[in-house]
This record gives C-alpha cells, sequence and structure tokens, in this order.
C-alpha cells in the first residue's frame, strides 16, 4: 500500500518499460534478425521463445505493479498465482502431449 | 442497514465475515474480481493453446501474420506489425490512466479520477475502432487468393514477389466494387501476363507456365476477402481463431468500456466519495488491466510467433 501515495513516478517507470519491450519485439518482428530465425531450439525458432520470454515479462509488469498484486498478501498472491502456474502449463503439456495423434496417417 | 448490521457484530462478538476481518486483507468484492479473472485467464489460455495446436498442425500452409495485416490506415505500401503495435501502445497507454484513476481515488481526489477515468474510456474507444478497422481490412481481403481442391490457398505473384489477383486483372482492390473472378478468367489473364506467376500453400513460386497447369488441374475457386468459411489469406482456420480471440477480446473491451462510463457516472454524482473510498474504481481497474494483459498474449502469439 505505501507506494499508492508515494506519487506517480512508479507508474510511468512501468510505462516506459513496457513501451520499450513493445518497441523491442515490434523492431525484432521487422528485422528478424537471421541468427535468431534460422536456429530451432525446442521445436521452435529461437526468435519465438525471445518473444514468449518478453511477453512474460510484460505480464509480470501488469500484474505486479499496475493490478497491484505484487502489494498483496503472500496468502492471496498464491492463491491467485497458483491455479493460473499450474493448470495453463498443463493445458498446454495435454496438447503437445496427445497432440500427436492427429499427425497419424492413418 | 450497515450501521444496525456493525452495532450488532460489536455487540455479540460473532466473528462473522461480511468483510470487515479480512483474511486476505482484499474485500469481498476485490476477491470475486480476482477469481473471475482466474476463469478467464483460463478461458483464453485454452483459446491460444487451440490456435497453437492448429498452427503447429499446418506449419507449411498456414499464413505469415505479416502477410496479412500489412497496412496501416491513410498510408500506401506495406507496414506490417505498425498497426497493430499502435494498437497495444493505445491499451498500455489507457492502462497507465487507468492506474492514474485508481491512484487518485485512494487519495480522494474526485475531479483527477474524473480526468483520468475519461482518458481511459477514451483509449478504450480508440482501441475498439482500430479493431474495427482490423476487421473491416480482413473481411475485405487485400490480395486475393485462389483456392484449390485440397482446401490450399495459393497467392498470384510476380517473380519471386507477392503480387495479388487485383493486379493480375488490372482491378482496383479499393475501388468499393464488389469483384468477382472465375479461375478461367485468372488463368487466361495469367497466359496474356507471363510476368506473373503463382505462390503455393507452401510458398514455393512457380513459373508462368507450371503456375497455369497447377492451377488447371487444382483450382476449385477466386478467394477475395475472408469470412468463416474460407479466407483469401491461406488455411480457413486461421480466419476462424482471428475472428474468435480477438472478437472475444474485443468484447471484454467493449464490456470494459461499458463499466467503466457507468463507473465513471457514480464518480461523477458523487457515489463514492459519499462511501468513503472509490474501491469501486479499483476492481473496474484490475478488469480493465486484464484486458490489457490479455491483448499482450494475443499481440505475441497472432502477430509476433
Amino acid at each position: 500500500m505505501a507506494s499508492e501515495t508515494n506519487g506517480n513516478w512508479w507508474i510511468w517507470k512501468v510505462f516506459w518499460i513496457l513501451l520499450f519491450i513493445t518497441a523491442f519485439e515490434v523492431a525484432l518482428g521487422i528485422i528478424k534478425p537471421s541468427f535468431l530465425v534460422d536456429t530451432i531450439f525446442l521445436g521452435t525458432k529461437l526468435i519465438n521463445h525471445v518473444f514468449i520470454i518478453l511477453t512474460i515479462i510484460k505480464a509480470a509488469y501488469i500484474i505486479n505493479q499496475f493490478m497491484h498484486l505484487g502489494h498483496e498478501k503472500v496468502t492471496l498472491k498464491w492463491t491467485i498465482l497458483l491455479p493460473a502456474l499450474i493448470l495453463v502449463p498443463y493445458l498446454l503439456f495435454i496438447l503437445l502431449n496427445e497432440g500427436f495423434y492427429t499427425y497419424l496417417k492413418i | 442497514m450497515d450501521e444496525v448490521l456493525d452495532e450488532a457484530l460489536v455487540k455479540d462478538h460473532k466473528p462473522a465475515w461480511k468483510g470487515g476481518d479480512q483474511p486476505y486483507e482484499a474485500s469481498y468484492g476485490k476477491l470475486m474480481m480476482w477469481f473471475f479473472l482466474i476463469t478467464d485467464t483460463l478461458t483464453f489460455s485454452a483459446f491460444l493453446a487451440a490456435y497453437g495446436f492448429s498452427r503447429f498442425k499446418y506449419p507449411d500452409i498456414w499464413p505469415n501474420p505479416e502477410d496479412v495485416f500489412s497496412h496501416f490506415p491513410f498510408l500506401h505500401g506495406e507496414h506490417p506489425l505498425l498497426f497493430v503495435a499502435l494498437m497495444t501502445f493505445i491499451l498500455i497507454m489507457s492502462s497507465v490512466t487507468m492506474v492514474l484513476a485508481v491512484n487518485y481515488g485512494h487519495k480522494m481526489q474526485k475531479k483527477k479520477v474524473i480526468l483520468w477515468l475519461s482518458l481511459t474510456i477514451v483509449g478504450g474507444a480508440i482501441f475498439l475502432g482500430s479493431q474495427a478497422w482490423e476487421w473491416g481490412h480482413f473481411i475485405h481481403g487485400d490480395k486475393g487468393g485462389i483456392n484449390t481442391k485440397t482446401e490450399h490457398v495459393v497467392h498470384i505473384a510476380e517473380g519471386e514477389k507477392l503480387s495479388s489477383v487485383y493486379a493480375l486483372m488490372g482491378a482496383d482492390g479499393h475501388d468499393g466494387m464488389h469483384h468477382h473472378f472465375t479461375v478461367d478468367q485468372v488463368i487466361t489473364s495469367l497466359e496474356a501476363n507471363p510476368q506473373y506467376n503463382i505462390r503455393t500453400a507452401n510458398r514455393m513460386y512457380l513459373t508462368n507456365e507450371d503456375a497455369i497447369a497447377y492451377l488447371r488441374e487444382n483450382a476449385s475457386e477466386v478467394l477475395l476477402g475472408a469470412n468463416l468459411k474460407n479466407n483469401e489469406y491461406g488455411h480457413p482456420l486461421f480466419a476462424d481463431y482471428f475472428f474468435f480471440i480477438t472478437g472475444f477480446h474485443g468484447f471484454h473491451v467493449f464490456s470494459g468500456v461499458i463499466l467503466l462510463i457507468i463507473i465513471l457516472i457514480n464518480v461523477i454524482k458523487g457515489t463514492y466519495e459519499r462511501r468513503g473510498h472509490y474501491e469501486m474504481v479499483e476492481k473496474v481497474g484490475l478488469y480493465w488491466h486484464f484486458v490489457d494483459l490479455v491483448w499482450v498474449f494475443v499481440f505475441t502469439f497472432f502477430y509476433l510467433v
């Protein structure tokens, strides 16, 4: 709760971080550096890993700062984060693992 | 009513939870908003996971997003990613104005809350307008494509560069007319204009003669624009997911704007000032940031990856 009364500078700080990351992503998407596009890592292009990591960083800033979850009680934090952190990777795992049926040519 | 209840509680010392004694140090309303957002997170995760699943099932013939979303209002030529980057910026900006409104709400500064809430509504409205433009552009189409009997969409090219059905047929795709071409017309034009050829669904460029032979054998219809059944850019599922996911997100933005307008009216009327706190602004703020959060993921998985 403390940061709420300490002016607005932290809001603009988060804004500039989000803007910078987005601009960087767009620049990467337009330039498409060949070493990132041509390198395949864990089944997809390296550039896609970069995009996903940057997206998760952006999401963390939005949840932590804008949605204020970083300043809530620890129990509340886990109550909200755990279902998503367990179920979303589980969903992805099921699709990746079981999805190979669709590639079978019968 | 509230005072009566409070008095009764104090008198009996009964440990009833009506938002006073808060195990999470968050009010009932805020908790319920968070729980709703968790369910919504799972819904959107399922959509995006399904999109990724379909995309990697058809890796060769899935359209390149930068071929699809390459236009900017009032600008000519190809500007991939720029418009959607602007939309992302608008949504992030509206999230910032929302935090400012919440922040001034904590300080009980009614006038500033009104200012920043109004700007948030403007940002949301601009975003919805941008999305309408993007949908319009997607539905109208841009380059046209030719569907084959195996549901692979091929495109007209000039050498090794993507061209359009309109250029081949000598028509203007943006004259507001409703165009219609047949496969025979396209083949006749290809014979008359040997500089044109086709790019196959898996992005191979054929020579003019091969293109004509390929179309004679496989082509089924000329596609202009996109709908739920087929789309000129490539696999029909691409259009289905595009309409469904961005549509569902757009519906969230739309609901958010309505909620913001309702609480803005309440702020102006002084409802929250009389209540003693601006928590309702905070709760709708949570929802608004969530909409921004979802867009961050849609932006990555639909336009970047």
